[in-house]
């Protein structure tokens, strides 16, 4: 690497003479394409922290962004792409802060004539590959995202709730797939060895459709309530779920249906011998 | 071959099942715990699974036979303590262990006993708020 920094000298005295203009026109050009989504003192700070590092990196001679001499250059770029990726900016916005500097170093080189062919053309390289990292480095972000939605969404739909001292409940939203309703039978069997709740109540208010498979887990997991001793309700079924649990001609046998939750709860309130009783001051 | 012990507390006698069953262990068991209701004379019967892991078609099918072995001698069978991946083992099985009582453990399994009148409250050291019931 001392070969090419005794050759390249040229390009970082170029941008260290020119830094002020440089950085200044960077900020303008990047800050068009975003439209005042970020602030211009924000991106001030961004830009001329991370035309420093660069400054400094190409002052050590070293012309491979893959170098240690880039690593600060890396790490700002990286921190930079995850923000814009969380803030829901496109990869190009992503990518333009970067490559509005080339346009940038043109257009002062093209000012004052001075640079050679060979040093534009180190220049654009660089940056370059500099955009490129901030591609990278935004699709990764993006991913991180994407993985920890998913990790939510599971977490979601196998909420175990307590309704009372002995009463558990889980409401389910959404579609029921195979997967998921192993989940939740699971969960739900596990929560009344753990609680050694008595009764449980599957909720199904939210749930848009109910085919034979679906109807056989809920059936399946209720069975299983009951072989380990505990009572399993259902309750929640809508009209239309309800019509075609008929018209599918799924037996729901001896298990216990209920129309609304607060039914399936007072249904087991009054199994575990509890009243419910209206107070006279309560009105 | 190990023999699963069969443990009596009063009226009731326990079962408590710590090893992979094998199928000779229980068809011992079967015998050795109709022999024991007919000479202790005892009223429930608690079999304690909650450290049985796996379970096959024979296994789930002693349950049931336990049972209608004890109804004959007029002794309650429960089964506590299954575990959830038993449980639905059981249910992919397609067996429902028919009208054998289920407590998610003992000590609710006791209860029911108790529920049922057939033990004598006494047993389990509640003498004062439980009185045994007079048939």
């Amino acid at each position: 690497m001392t070969v090419a920094a005794g050759r390249d000298d040229g390009i970082s005295g170029l941008l260290r003479a020119s830094a002020r203009p440089l950085t200044e026109r960077w900020v303008e050009l990047t800050a068009a394409p975003l439209r005042g989504r970020v602030s211009r003192a924000e991106l001030e700070r961004e830009l001329g922290e991370l035309f420093e590092a660069f400054l400094a990196a190409v002052e050590t001679g070293s012309r491979d962004v893959d170098d240690e001499a880039y690593a600060e250059v890396r790490a700002l770029l990286s921190e930079l792409s995850q923000r814009r990726a969380r803030a829901g900016f496109t990869p190009t916005e992503t990518a333009t802060g970067v490559f509005s500097l080339k346009r940038a170093v043109f257009e002062v080189v093209e000012g004052d004539g001075g640079a050679g062919i060979a040093e534009l053309v180190t220049a654009s390289q660089l940056l370059d590959a500099l955009g490129l990292w901030t591609f990278e480095a935004y699709a990764k972000a993006r991913e991180e995202v994407i993985d920890e939605q998913a990790a939510q969404l599971l977490e979601l739909t196998t909420p175990v709730v307590k309704l009372w001292d002995g009463v558990l409940a889980v409401p389910l939203v959404g579609t029921l797939d195979s997967g998921r309703t192993q989940v939740v039978m699971e969960k739900l069997l596990e929560s009344l060895v753990s609680t050694g709740a008595e009764h449980a109540i599957i909720d199904i208010t939210g749930v848009l459709a109910v085919d034979t498979q679906v109807a056989q887990y809920l059936l399946k997991t209720a069975t299983a309530a009951r072989l380990m001793g505990a009572e399993c309700t259902i309750s929640g079924i809508r009209p239309h779920i309800a019509q075609t649990i008929v018209e599918l001609g799924i037996e729901f046998g001896d298990i216990t249906t209920k129309a609304t939750l607060a039914d399936a709860l007072l249904h087991a309130l009054r199994r575990s011998g509890v009243d419910v009783v209206r107070g006279r001051t309560g009105r | 071959m190990e023999r699963i012990p069969i443990l009596k507390i009063g009226d009731v006698l326990l079962v408590s099942i710590q090893i992979d069953l094998q199928d000779r262990d229980v068809l011992a068991l079967q015998e050795d715990l109709s022999e024991q209701i007919c000479d202790t004379g005892a009223r429930g019967v608690v079999i304690d699974i909650s450290a049985v892991d796996i379970v096959d078609s024979f296994i789930g099918r002693m349950f049931a036979t336990i049972a209608s072995t004890s109804r004959l001698f007029d002794a309650t069978t429960v089964v506590v303590g299954m575990r959830p991946a038993v449980a639905i083992t059981l249910v992919e099985l397609g067996l429902t262990l028919g009208n054998v009582r289920t407590a998610l453990n003992l000590e609710k399994g006791l209860a029911i006993l108790r529920q049922i009148g057939g033990t004598r409250a006494d047993v389990l050291g509640h003498a004062d708020d439980d009185q045994p019931v007079d048939r």
